[in-house]
């Protein structure tokens, strides 16, 4: 009776963690990209993930859409109750695919230095948001028997939300910088090695907190399991990119993500969304989900697609696979336009600056 | 505050907004793939020149596509959680097939066909660019379906008071979906054709009044170049000049289209929401009359303000039936056949919260619906009649110099934009105060409707709906005005804004598509 609800309870949480797997380093690459040194660092730093970023956001888009599909209840209540957090989600990801898109745009450094900001903090906020959302949802909230929210719009606040958040901006941050190590070379390279090496206890400890609390709490021997080898991975990872082996690093700190995120939601299962009201409120896989129609359905498309869309993504990182530093980095490109207002003026300057302009 | 009512001004206001950037998404894509396979077919660099050019437009507009449609997925859990909750079964699975099936494959093919010019095989790099906008045609096709269960139910079942799904193929061959797919696609190929047309335009005048171009006696165009603008070549005329071409057949077809898939629409409209339909009209009374003009205060829902003015006999009802004598039940006849099948008040349920029992109001904003609908016919048929203006004005070549037309031309590519928004706002605010419209007709099943003001977040108050709807519309009104400044930029800007190789003549253009020896990843940001 529960298996459909329970085969669509792990697509959930395989689509959420390949959200993180995911926009897990790109998001982290926004915020890197606030440190940079250099012009030429941060458009090096934007072009490795340029071809890959739009179709990892999808993973959260779907992971959305599919918990409206196979558990409408649980994605009301959630929705509903991080109302303002997922506001905040909202515009960091409208800042940021817009800046990431208009940023090499315009010519003026006043322009870059402001959509560098947009994708800088639209990545923090959105990996805080997220976070903050899923911790809430494995944790709990106040919610009555209709689902509703009690307690207004900041019920959902508390250490639960912040740790749940600062542990999604801490692994960002670390994969991001995987990511970047593998990506770039020269002087990012050897910089994003020495975050990983110095700042992985502290920026994974918050996500440490929330899987051995969710243990605690609710979990059992399967989730716990889950657990060995997350540890294993973090270990592997910071000593990979202590020895310079950027592959392996970021392969561990996969593993890491996969294993941690398979444990939360491990140790959560039957229950989606736990009200701190009433157990008996409790929002689970049996009495959240649609229909077993809807969720046959559902199964048949989603075996059909997901193959292809792995291959897909799969390809494109293949495809871009290759490393990037500044001595590729092509001239920003030169606007020059066909149209000029006052014609005889402008066309001197455009030549001029056709000659004048090199790399910057 | 009401928060029912903040909560459909900010979904009304983020969804025109996002239908601003789908339609052009939608109906500019495909041009652009045209574009590049007559290139990759013929190397004919007209079309590699037409390509880049409207393809970097095409991004600017994506972006914010992309962007705005995030804020639609979430805004149904967020701000409609009742909703969420009642059609769950039904509702989330085109919109979760929309991601699985069509929003990956447009996003992760545009990213391949962006970044890899140069990396790619032509052929391979072609492809890609045909799977991200075959991708975003079959997003719009389950969205439609989503938009369609809510104007039509069909497919389910009620169990203990919620539409359970039983039949997804009736969902995905709604007949309101199947004619209102190709409408909404059509529609979104005259936004395509209009912004071709006008951008054309605009350069072939200003290379008339540069002195580039000149016509000759007979009026037929001498083409000339200008060396020291980079771009302003020979070539550059034929870009233009196809480009308007191409533009101008694209929307005149768009709006024959538009108009056999509308009758179909009305036809439709007429069995499954009669008091649309009449309202559309502001038809009081029942009749057979089209109403061209009407004046009065529409508003007075009890209909004795308004004054049809100018009427053509039988259209109206040859729009509901294909005939001329059928007579259409007006809203004064309608409201109690519509009282006795869903009540008069609505009932004594704490999910309506103040509004239980509150009379119910059948009749939806008659200003809105009958100014959308001819709104929506008059704008679409100005477009495509400037379209045929076009060619004709352009049949020896080139455009006549005036500034003032150029002007018209570029202020026509809103006309489009003005009709499809104004066919939504009809078809959205014309199904009020159902958010789920019930099914009438033969089969529909009895029981599945619900009032808009039962859909909100009972949770959500009206302090958060306020401060969402004032942030999202205070960021969507910057980001409009960024990106129009962008197209304006590169719109004027021309060939070479996308090109930049075209002036510093480092590359030779004709090499743009083979794989590239240097194993290293393209620059695009
Ligand atoms: C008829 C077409 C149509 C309609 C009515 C809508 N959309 Fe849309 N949507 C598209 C056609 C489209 C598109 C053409 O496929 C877009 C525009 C730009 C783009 O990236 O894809 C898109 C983008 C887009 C995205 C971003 C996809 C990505 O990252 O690639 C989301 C999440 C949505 N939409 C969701 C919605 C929702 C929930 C809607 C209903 C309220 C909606 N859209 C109405
Ligand atoms: C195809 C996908 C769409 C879906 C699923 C959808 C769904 C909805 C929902 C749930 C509401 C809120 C409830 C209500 O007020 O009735 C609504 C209202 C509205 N929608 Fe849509 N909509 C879609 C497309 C569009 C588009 C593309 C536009 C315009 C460009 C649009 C314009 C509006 C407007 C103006 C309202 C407010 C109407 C009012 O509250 O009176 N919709 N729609
Ligand atoms: C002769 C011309 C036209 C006719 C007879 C017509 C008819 C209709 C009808 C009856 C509807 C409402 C469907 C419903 O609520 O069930 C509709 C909706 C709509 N129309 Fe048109 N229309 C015409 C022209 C246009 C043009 C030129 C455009 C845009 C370029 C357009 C865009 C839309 C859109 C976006 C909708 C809302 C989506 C939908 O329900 O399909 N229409 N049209």
């Amino acid at each position: 009776m529960d298996t459909l609800p329970t085969i669509w309870f792990v697509v959930i949480g395989v689509l959420w963690i390949g959200y993180l797997v995911l926009e897990g380093f790109d998001l982290g690459v926004g915020m890197h990209m606030l440190f940079a040194r250099s012009e030429e660092e941060r458009r090096t730093m934007l072009n490795t993930i340029g071809p890959l970023w739009d179709g990892n956001q999808v993973w959260l888009i779907t992971a959305g859409a599919a918990t409206f599909a196979a558990f409408p209840l649980w994605y009301a209540s959630l929705f509903s109750s991080l109302y303002l957090p997922l506001l905040a989600v909202l515009l960091g990801l409208i800042f940021r695919a817009v800046g990431i898109e208009y940023r090499g745009k315009g010519e003026t450094d006043a322009w870059r230095r402001r959509w560098t900001l947009a994708i800088g903090l639209g990545s923090l906020v959105t990996a805080f948001g997220i976070g903050a959302a899923l911790a809430v949802t494995t944790l709990g909230l106040p919610i009555d028997a209709n689902g509703d929210r009690q307690g207004g719009p900041f019920a959902w606040f508390g250490w639960p939300a912040l740790i749940g958040g600062l542990a999604v901006v801490g692994f960002a941050l670390v994969q991001g910088a995987a990511w970047l190590a593998l990506k770039t070379d020269g002087a990012v390279r050897r910089r994003m090695r020495t975050f990983i090496v110095r700042g992985t206890a502290l920026a994974l400890l918050p996500i440490v907190v929330w899987v051995l609390t969710v243990q605690v709490v609710t979990g059992g021997p399967w989730s716990w399991a889950l657990v060995v080898p997350a540890v294993i991975a973090a270990v592997t990872g910071w000593e990979s990119a202590r020895r310079g082996r950027e592959g392996y690093a970021f392969a561990a700190f996969t593993t890491f993500i996969v294993a941690g995120a398979g444990s939360i939601f491990a140790a959560a299962y039957p229950v989606v969304l736990p009200s701190t009201l009433d157990p008996a409120f409790d929002l689970t896989v049996a009495n959240a989900s649609s229909g077993q129609y809807t969720l046959g359905v559902m199964t048949v498309v989603t075996a059909i697609a997901l193959p292809f869309v792995l291959a897909a993504q799969a390809w494109t990182i293949w495809v871009f696979r290759a490393r990037l530093s500044h001595d590729h980095l092509p001239p920003v490109h030169t606007f020059i336009p066909a149209v000029l207002r006052a014609p005889e003026v402008d066309s001197e300057r455009a030549v001029e600056s056709r000659t004048t302009h090199g790399r910057r | 505050m009401d928060p029912v009512e903040i909560a459909r001004w900010q979904f009304g206001i983020t969804t025109v907004y996002h239908f601003w950037m789908v339609p052009l998404t939608l109906g500019l894509g495909p041009l652009v793939a045209y574009f590049q396979t007559r290139w990759v077919r013929s190397g004919d660099e007209t079309y590699l020149r037409l390509t880049k050019f409207f393809g970097k437009l095409f991004l600017i507009n994506f972006i914010l596509g992309v962007a705005t449609g995030l804020v639609q997925e979430f805004q149904f859990g967020m701000a409609w959680s009742e909703y969420s909750r009642f059609v769950g079964d039904v509702f989330g699975a085109p919109l979760a097939m929309e991601g699985l099936l069509a929003f990956f494959f447009e996003s992760i093919f545009l990213g391949v066909w962006i970044f890899g010019w140069k990396r790619l095989h032509p052929k391979v790099h072609l492809a890609s660019l045909y799977l991200a906008v075959v991708g975003s045609i079959v997003s719009a096709f389950f969205i439609i379906v989503a938009n369609s269960w809510m104007q039509h139910p069909v497919g389910v079942e009620l169990v203990d008071g919620r539409p359970v799904l039983t039949d997804i193929w009736a969902v995905l061959t709604n007949n309101t979906a199947l004619v209102a797919y190709p409408h909404v696609l059509a529609g979104s190929f005259g936004v395509g054709g209009a912004f071709l047309l006008g951008i054309a335009w605009y350069h072939l005048s200003r290379r008339r009044r540069d002195g580039i171009d000149t016509v000759d006696e007979s009026g037929r165009v001498v083409v000339g170049e200008n060396a020291d603008i980079p771009g302003r070549d020979k070539l550059d005329h034929r870009v233009w000049i196809t480009a308007l071409r191409t533009g101008a057949v694209v929307a005149i077809v768009a709006f024959g289209a538009v108009a056999i898939t509308g009758d179909l629409q009305g036809k439709l409209m007429y069995e499954q929401q009669p008091m649309k339909m009449a309202a559309a009209e502001a038809a009081c009374h029942t009749g057979t009359s089209f109403s061209v003009l009407s004046i009065g205060d529409l508003g007075s829902n009890d209909c004795s303000q308004v004054q049809p003015l100018i009427e053509i006999p039988g259209v109206l009802s040859f729009l509901a039936h294909g005939d001329f004598t059928t007579p259409l039940p007006g809203v004064t006849e309608l409201v109690p056949r519509y009282q006795e099948q869903y009540g008069t008040n609505l009932p004594d349920n704490p999910i309506y919260g103040d509004r239980a029992g509150q009379a119910i109001d059948y009749v939806p904003l008659m200003e809105v619906t009958y100014w959308g609908f001819r709104i929506m016919i008059g704008f679409g048929a100005l477009a495509a009649f400037a379209a045929a203006v076009a060619l004709w004005l352009t049949r020896k070549g080139t455009v006549p110099a005036s500034k003032w037309i150029s002007r018209l031309a570029v202020l026509g590519i809103l006309a489009p934009f003005v009709a499809n928004t104004a066919g939504w706002v009809f078809t959205e605010m014309g199904r009020q105060p159902f958010v789920v419209a019930p099914n009438p007709t033969p089969g529909g099943i009895d029981g599945v409707f619900m009032f808009t003001a039962a859909a909100v977040s009972p949770s959500a108050t009206w302090g958060e709906l306020l401060f969402s709807l004032v942030c999202l519309t205070l960021v969507y009104g910057a980001l409009m005005v960024v990106e129009v400044k962008l197209l304006f930029r590169y719109g004027r800007g021309g060939v070479v804004s996308a090109m930049p190789e075209l002036a510093t003549h480092d590359e030779d253009p004709s090499d743009q598509g083979g794989p590239d020896k240097r194993d290293v990843l393209a620059f695009a940001y």
